[in-house]
Parts: C-alpha cells; sequence; structure tokens
C-alpha cells in the first residue's frame, strides 16, 4: 500500500447525498479477478452516456478535474454494497482523499485498506470546501496528515479526527495482516479457550 | 457492584475480543467466514503472493451465486468473465483447501440464504463475509456484517479482524402488524423512518411484539436489510422459534452438543435495563404494504400513497436530488403509486428467496395469470428452497400463471448474470436495492414484498395486495 503522508491536489466537487457504491462503480464491472484497472468505470453511468461517450456536463469530464486528486461530497458516501471495486477504482483514477459529511461504514474502511484517506468534516465546512474546489486548478487542497488538518487556498487549516491506528498503518503504508499475523500467540490462546467452552461448534467440512 | 447489564451485540462483541489495542480497536475472533465469487479473487490472489494459508479451512464455506446463470447450467457459464471468476473461485477453493458447495449442488445458493439452511450460521457467533447483505445472519442472534475484499483476506490469514464496537441501537416495534403486511413492509417502514443513514456507525437490534412473532424468515429478511439503513448489522435475539429452526439443520450441533449449545444460547438476549444509544418505536399499526418510489431504499410510501413533490421539499440540495430520482424513475408527482405500470416482476434474492417467500407469492398468483405485455420470474434463494417449492407444488402454481422459474442465485437483485432489466424498464423486485441501474443500467426499480410483487404481476401495475381477492 502507498503510504499517505501530505497530500496537495486539485479536488473535484461533487455536491450529492448518499453516493452509492454502485453509483462508484456498477456491478457489471465487478467480474475482474484484479484490484486495478477499473479507474476508466468510475462513475460510469454519471460519466458516460449509453453509447460510451462522455457527458460534458460530469465533473471529472471538464479540466482540470480529471486530474483531481481529491473528492468532496455530500452525507453519507459510499452507501450500499461492500465492493472494495468502489475505492479500487477511485484510486486507479487518482483520488487519494474523500471529504464528505459522513461515510457509510464499509466503505470507510475499505477506504484505509487501499491508502486512500475518508475525512468526515461538518456539512457546512464541506459546503466552504466544495466552493474552494470550485475555483479549480488554481485552488489545490492540501491533506496533511501528519498534522491533521485540511489546509484551504487561503490559508485557513481545519483540524480533522482519524483514528490512531489507521492513521499510523496509512502514514507508513502498512499491511495490516503482516501486523495481526504478529498477535498470532494471542489468537492460538483465543482458539484453544473456544475449544474448551464451546465444544459444541461444529467445523466445516462438506461431503 | 453487579456486572453492568449488557446488549446481545456486547454480549456476542466481548466474547469475540482477542486483544483490545490501545487505541480501542479490538482484534475480534471470527467465527463463520462466507466467501463467493465476486469479492474473494483479489483476497487468495493476496494470500498467494505472501506465502500465507486460510488459518481455518473448517470455519470457511464457499459458493457461486453472483454470476451464475439461473437459467439451463448443463453447458456451464457463456459469458467469459463471469465463467473465469467463477472458474477461479473453484480453484482458489481446491488450492487452499476452503470448503465448497459445487454449483450442480443442490445446497448452491445464495451464501445468505444457505448458511442458516445449513444450520451453519448459529446464534452467537460472529460471521462475515464479502457482501453487505450478511447482516441476513443476525437474524439468527449473531454478529454478522459484510467486509471488503482486504478483511476477506485478512479474515482468511487470521480469522480475526480489526474492528472498534459499533454502538447499540434497538429498534422496538409493538403491536399487532395490519393484514397484508410482511417483514418487507416492516423494514422498508423502519428504513423510511430513521433513513439510509439513520443506523450508520450502530447495530441494530430488532425487539418487541411483531418482530417476536416473525418467523425464522421474516427475521431474516428484516436482518437484510439493516445495511440499507446504513446499519453495520442487525441482529435479533435468539429464542424457541430460533432453536426449533436450527435443530436438525446438516451442520448445526446434535444431541447433548445441541442442548449444551441451546443454553448458552439462552444466554445471549439483552439483560434488563441494558443501554441503548439510541431507541426508536414504531407502532405496527402505522404500517401499510409498502413500496419504494425513488432511488434509495429510504424514499418508501405506503402503496396507497402518492409520488412526493420535490416543491415541498425545503434544502435546495434535497430538491435537486428528488427531482433527479423522479427524473430517473420516470414518475411525477402526485401520481398515485397505485397506478404505475410495470414490465417485469422479480422474486428473489437474499431479502426475500426462502421458501417462505414463494409461498407468499404462490398465495397471491395461485388461480391468476400475470398481466400480458408482463414478464414475471421466481429465482429460489437456493437449490433446496427450489426442491422444497417443488415438492409443495409451487413451481406449477407460478408456472401456470405465467411466471418463470429458475435457477437459483442472486440473479436480477443486481444483474451481474443475464438477468438484467433493459433501459427504461421498470422493475417490481423483492430485492433490496433500488439505486440508479442496480437491476440493469437504465432501469427503475420499485422495492416491495413478495406478496406485492406477485400481486403487480398480476395486474401490470403496483397494486395493494389487499385489494386482491
Amino acid at each position: 500500500m502507498q503510504p499517505f503522508t501530505v497530500l496537495t491536489g486539485i479536488a473535484a466537487p461533487l455536491p450529492l447525498a448518499n453516493v452509492d457504491t454502485d453509483k462508484i462503480i456498477p456491478a457489471r464491472f465487478l467480474k475482474t479477478i484484479k484490484r486495478t484497472g477499473l479507474g476508466v468505470h468510475l462513475f460510469d453511468t454519471l460519466r458516460f452516456d449509453g453509447t460510451g461517450a462522455e457527458r460534458p456536463d460530469f465533473v471529472l469530464n471538464t479540466e482540470p478535474y480529471r486530474h483531481a486528486e481529491v473528492l468532496i461530497a455530500h452525507e453519507n458516501f459510499g452507501c450500499g454494497s461492500s465492493r472494495e471495486h468502489a475505492p479500487w477504482a477511485l484510486l486507479d483514477f487518482g483520488i487519494r482523499c474523500v471529504i464528505a459529511p459522513s461515510f457509510a461504514d464499509i466503505f470507510h474502511t475499505n477506504c484505509f485498506k487501499n491508502g486512500i484517506l475518508p475525512i468526515a468534516l461538518p456539512r457546512e465546512v464541506c459546503d466552504q470546501l466544495m466552493e474552494d474546489a470550485r475555483m479549480g486548478g488554481n485552488a489545490r487542497l492540501t491533506i496533511d496528515l501528519p498534522r491533521q488538518v485540511v489546509v484551504r487556498p487561503n490559508g485557513e487549516e481545519i483540524p480533522f479526527a482519524v483514528d490512531a491506528l489507521r492513521r499510523h498503518l496509512l502514514l507508513n503504508g502498512l499491511d495490516d495482516i503482516g501486523q495481526t499475523m504478529q498477535r498470532a500467540p494471542a489468537i492460538n490462546a483465543y482458539e484453544a479457550r473456544l475449544r474448551q467452552q464451546a465444544p459444541w461448534m461444529p467445523g466445516i467440512t462438506v461431503t | 457492584m453487579a456486572d453492568t447489564a449488557k446488549t446481545l451485540f456486547d454480549k456476542v462483541w466481548d466474547s469475540h475480543i482477542v486483544e483490545r489495542l490501545d487505541d480501542g480497536t479490538c482484534v475480534l475472533y471470527i467465527d463463520r467466514h462466507l466467501v463467493h465469487e465476486v469479492t474473494s479473487p483479489q483476497a487468495f490472489e493476496g494470500l498467494r503472493l505472501a506465502g500465507r494459508a486460510v488459518r481455518r479451512p473448517d470455519a470457511t464455506i464457499a459458493v457461486v451465486d453472483h454470476n451464475i446463470q439461473t437459467s439451463d447450467r448443463s453447458q456451464g457459464i457463456a459469458e467469459p468473465e463471469s465463467r473465469i471468476q467463477v472458474e477461479t473461485l473453484e480453484a482458489n477453493v481446491a488450492e487452499f483447501g476452503v470448503p465448497y458447495f459445487p454449483v450442480r449442488d443442490a445446497r448452491q445458493g445464495i451464501v445468505h440464504i444457505i448458511g442458516p439452511e445449513q444450520g451453519i450460521s448459529l446464534p452467537g457467533m460472529t460471521i462475515v463475509c464479502g457482501d453487505s447483505h450478511t447482516s441476513t445472519h443476525g437474524a439468527m442472534g449473531a454478529l454478522a456484517f459484510g467486509i471488503g475484499t482486504s478483511e476477506v483476506e485478512h479474515v482468511l490469514a487470521t480469522q480475526t479482524l480489526l474492528q472498534k464496537p459499533a454502538k447499540n441501537m434497538r429498534v422496538q416495534v409493538d403491536g399487532e402488524l395490519p393484514l397484508g403486511c410482511t417483514a418487507k413492509d416492516i423494514v422498508l417502514a423502519i428504513i423510511g423512518e430513521i433513513g439510509t443513514a439513520g443506523g450508520t456507525g450502530h447495530v441494530i437490534e430488532y425487539a418487541g411484539e411483531v418482530i417476536r412473532k416473525l418467523d425464522m424468515a421474516g427475521r431474516m429478511t428484516i436482518c437484510n436489510m439493516s445495511i440499507e439503513a446504513g446499519a453495520r448489522a442487525g441482529m435479533i435475539a435468539p429464542d424457541e422459534t430460533t432453536f426449533a429452526y436450527i435443530k436438525g439443520r446438516p451442520y448445526a450441533p446434535k444431541g447433548e452438543a445441541f442442548d449444551r449449545a441451546v443454553e448458552y444460547w439462552r444466554t445471549l438476549p439483552s439483560d434488563p435495563g441494558a443501554q441503548y444509544d439510541r431507541v426508536v418505536t414504531l407502532h405496527a399499526s402505522e404500517i401499510a404494504p409498502m413500496v419504494t418510489w425513488g432511488t434509495s431504499p429510504e424514499t418508501v410510501l405506503p402503496i396507497t400513497g402518492a409520488v412526493p413533490d420535490p416543491a415541498s421539499v425545503a434544502d435546495e440540495a434535497a430538491r435537486a436530488q428528488m427531482q433527479r430520482m423522479l427524473d430517473y424513475m420516470a414518475l411525477t408527482p402526485g401520481q398515485e403509486l397505485a397506478s404505475i405500470p410495470v414490465d417485469v416482476v422479480f422474486i428473489g434474492s437474499c431479502t426475500n428467496g426462502r421458501i417462505e417467500d414463494i409461498r407468499a407469492a404462490a398465495r397471491v398468483a395461485r388461480g391468476k395469470h400475470v398481466a400480458p405485455g408482463v414478464r414475471a420470474m421466481v429465482v429460489p434463494g437456493s437449490g433446496l428452497v427450489k426442491q422444497q417449492a417443488e415438492a409443495e407444488g409451487l413451481d406449477r402454481v407460478m408456472l401456470d400463471a405465467g411466471f418463470e422459474w429458475r435457477e437459483a442465485g442472486c440473479s436480477m437483485c443486481l444483474g451481474m448474470n443475464p438477468d438484467k432489466l433493459k433501459p427504461g424498464q421498470r422493475c417490481a423486485s423483492t430485492s433490496n436495492r433500488n439505486f440508479e441501474g442496480r437491476q440493469g443500467p437504465g432501469g427503475r426499480t420499485h422495492l416491495l414484498s413478495p406478496a406485492m410483487a406477485a400481486a403487480a404481476a398480476v395486474t401490470g401495475r403496483l397494486t395493494d395486495v389487499r385489494e386482491m381477492a
């Protein structure tokens, strides 16, 4: 996983609430066995018409937002399915940070696993950042994870909260499976207790 | 001091903590891991690249459901990408020694139907799957939730997840459920009440007289759609209904082991005085047969209602969003919901693909016929549900009424297989999501119960099932 430290980039305004994962990437593009290459299908129905041509009015089809690295949206971003293809598609397009008033839980977790930082800020702050984003390429946002602030184009700093463990993993680009595997003694001990306390719990074998 | 009173969720959570880390994150043990072909290939690939094994194949079960066609399967899967995904799962379960129900096995079906059906999902367990509708298994009194592919890999490798505890929310449904209303109407009413983000960060425990009286199928329908209210999971306390359902299922404990298990399961319901971060109470008398009109499950009204008017919405962004929904759905403000014509009717999915759902649809369809120009299909949730329905003669009832009778799978719930809506087609669907394009690009979805879906098939329009003789 690519570490996330300080990002300065173009932010795209997407003033929609309840952006669901079917909207981020429709189910027909989930028939892949890879994590990469999904960026071309990001927001497929918003970006392209029935013939596959770009919809000229969609923000990510316009300059400078084709190069956006930050997305600003409204409430409950990423609701719906658990598909990690949603953050994979965002990442593949180049988005490293999503800022919204709130996120759906599974999407929120999936972002961290892929080096994307989701930042929840109050609606009125998101609306200010949305205005900044509308100013285009001359108004870049800086996302400073070590200091936990978003820096607006006017220099104002907006603090944000992030889970300590997730921050650590992001800053260092760490694979959390490797970390958890170091806890094998504790897992072994739990399993030994489980066998004793719940011997009724059968294992699965298919015959 | 006596121990603090705990909720059902607290009890299941606490009993699965392997280790609590400094920042409050818990290493949570996972008892059951359900795997399907869409969200697992990259996880197995990750294991392979890192040289890791599956820690507990005996706590894991794999099945194919999303891609598989629901028509004749004797010639394999025609669509190359779907075929590759299914073949990849088959290769992975063979390589990593994961138990698997093959396509031609009667036990094949939608992952959330077969877990309870086989007695694999049991009370007090932690159950995960790379699928948001894993909340279904919460009906057993388990903590069951959907995870992404990275977490699938994490569970395969370590049998644990790194999680922080959710907040407790109680949704209480009191009173007597009116005639013509089902579990689907209850959960749609709940989502309409609390909204599509109403449960974010919470685990919902469904309680109250109405929930207690539901059979397990109804409880699964309700827990299934918890994610549509944004909740991490939904749970219902196990009781005699639960134990009777589990007894004798293939993978459930047997004999003395079953008795010991029940003894433990009886300790799981929330203690008197347990604290919830939020409590929502609904009275059943306020529930009617429900149908969605928009492209979010929270946009739901009783079938007796009319399409809402964006002009009545004060917030500008919300008004624009409602207008966008009406444009997509091709509906006009004030239009009676019961006047909306449908092109397709879909009965199935992990929400409503159980035998009880097919029985409910058959009660309405028996002796009637699908309206001209309407395509209506029944997709049983598993091969065993299909067999059971056929043993009861329900396939004949539905076929005689002009419905298609198909093989088990996710099918038109999300259109990853050939069962898709065409652009502009309108569908009365017993599934769980009405997002834009969910059932096929440009398709329009109205969510409702199996009985309501059958009624819509017969009349050719959204219909109040209470008016069907």
